[in-house]
């Protein structure tokens, strides 16, 4: 469904992504682990076309985001997806329940009337009841995710982008949200691509796992294979060692 | 060390050359989504209030008072030039309406309402609940930026009526207790030489002003960086400039009035 070749993105002369390519199939949850800052979430907003890539392609059902140049295009393309932000970025003015079917408004012509049921099952399908009419602020962070979750599936996209979806919870909680990110695959059948550092909602959650380093993807393999890999960068990232070449290179990058 | 001067003034020349690029896109960007999009109404609405309503008060105290300064300042300038108050309404009238009640209106709004919009659209930017828009199917332009443009020429030449409604009527308290002109006199000063062209002469200024202010304001507010700082900074700037394009437009539309003939 998704097809990466050679995406390169800069940010002044910091080369964030160099040349990365990936690939995801229609129904598969493809999870992309590496260190902070290298450049995980600028592939997932480059995407969704948020961020528009230096160089390369991103092709989803044969449509090349990067060669969109019309807003209004553009707004039709990311019909397909779902975005689940790593602060959940909820609109603070707004109702869980306004937040919830928000893009129902803009991404359906499912009629008004329906909005606060559809808010009210997904809410549901997330673990979430009689919150309907409250703010974010008055949410803790785990239920915030949540909410950021239903919204991100209430108009049932095709593919589902997590960034960074356990980060900031406690252990129970990140497996919770882990849990819940398996059973919408069930139920909902949609493709994914979810962004971590999390080792254990990592293995949980993804049918492949792929490692970003210095912008390219170095090791893509499921989780099973990838515990045994040989790839000593892999081997340090998820058993999580001080010493090792990404600590190396953080510190050649540092210096320069 | 002169390379040096050249460098700095070269990329201040640039990064204001991009930013002025940027707002261009995004009056462009606003321009298409009007045509191409339904109106936000209920969020039109809901701007209309918190720009004008609650910009109302102070508008109408501070040119209250300016009214009662330019009664009194005409009155004392009058009575030293001719021995007695005379014309003072037409003054205070001709002032207000002309010039003072557009721009003591639009100044206020900036303070008050530019504040308040970069604020919360910068606070958005920088929580990547702009990005969670075009996430949603929208278009911060669209659901953002345009609703709050015409809140802006909605309400900023309603304001201005009131500020010269309430300029003339503090010029007139000021002109009966003060100077002891009788109100008759000081209504038929403001009446016999002011016409319609003159109350259009500040009117049209009003939706210069309001373009300036609401598309600073967003775009100040939606290219801010750096967290709570930036948002601060974001506000302060989109204040600062708002003020300043007020002044400028004024000079340069009013020019363009005269040589039209509303004058």
């Amino acid at each position: 469904m998704i097809r990466a070749a050679g995406v390169m993105k800069s940010f002044g002369a910091r080369r964030v992504l160099r040349g990365l390519d990936i690939g995801v199939n229609e129904g598969e949850t493809l999870v992309i682990i590496g260190g902070s800052g290298c450049g995980k979430s600028t592939f997932l907003k480059c995407v969704i076309g948020l961020l528009r890539p230096d160089g390369g392609s991103i092709e989803v059902d044969g449509v090349d985001v990067s060669k969109v140049q019309d807003e209004v295009q553009i707004a039709e393309y990311r019909r397909k997806f779902g975005y689940c932000f790593q602060e959940g970025a909820l609109f603070d003015s707004m109702t869980i329940f306004e937040n919830v079917s928000f893009g129902l408004r803009y991404l359906t012509d499912i009629p008004v009337s329906r909005h606060r049921g559809i808010a009210r099952d997904k809410l549901a399908l997330v673990g979430l009841k009689d919150i309907e009419d409250m703010k974010p602020a008055q949410l803790s962070g785990g239920m915030k995710k949540r909410v950021a979750l239903a919204r991100a599936i209430a108009a049932e996209p095709r593919c589902i982008l997590y960034d960074e979806p356990t980060t900031g919870l406690d252990p129970i909680m990140s497996d919770i949200i882990s849990e819940l990110i398996l059973d919408l695959k069930k139920k909902l059948k949609v493709t994914a691509i979810a962004v971590t550092h999390d080792m254990k909602s990592a293995y949980k959650i993804g049918d492949r796992i792929a490692m970003l380093h210095e912008g390219r993807m170095i090791e893509v393999a499921d989780p099973q294979a990838l515990k045994s890999t040989k790839n000593p960068y892999v081997r340090q990232f998820i058993e999580g060692h001080r010493e090792g070449p990404i600590r190396m290179k953080l510190r050649e990058y540092g210096e320069e | 060390m002169i390379t040096r001067a050249l460098k700095t003034v070269g990329s201040k020349m640039l990064a204001l050359a991009q930013s002025a690029g940027k707002a261009a896109m995004l009056v462009r960007s606003s321009v298409v989504w009007l045509a191409r999009s339904p109106l936000e109404g209920r969020q039109t609405m809901l701007q209309m209030v918190r720009i004008g309503v609650e910009s109302f008060m102070v508008t109408a105290m501070t040119s209250f008072f300016t009214g009662m300064v330019l009664a009194l300042q005409t009155g004392a300038s009058s009575k030293r030039l001719l021995n007695e108050p005379l014309f003072i309404g037409t003054v205070v009238a001709f002032s207000m309406v002309k010039e003072l009640g557009p721009v003591m209106s639009a100044l206020v709004v900036s303070g008050r309402a530019g504040a308040a919009i970069a604020a919360e659209l910068g606070t958005m930017c920088v929580t990547e609940q702009i990005d969670a828009l075009y996430t949603l199917g929208t278009d911060p332009v669209r659901y953002l930026v345009i609703p709050r443009v015409l809140a802006f020429l909605a309400v900023l030449p309603v304001l201005a009526i009131f500020s010269d409604y309430s300029g003339v009527l503090g010029g007139c308290l000021v002109a009966k207790l003060k100077l002891g002109i009788p109100t008759s006199v000081y209504w038929h000063d403001v009446f016999d030489y002011l016409e319609n062209k003159q109350f259009f002469h500040g009117l049209i200024k009003t939706y210069a002003f309001a373009l300036c202010i609401s598309y600073i304001s967003c775009y100040k507010g939606l290219t801010t960086t750096g967290g709570a700082e930036g948002v601060g900074k974001s506000t302060t700037s989109a204040v600062v400039m708002s003020m300043t394009a007020v002044l400028v437009v004024d000079y340069f539309v009013t020019a363009i009035l005269v040589a039209i003939g509303i004058t």
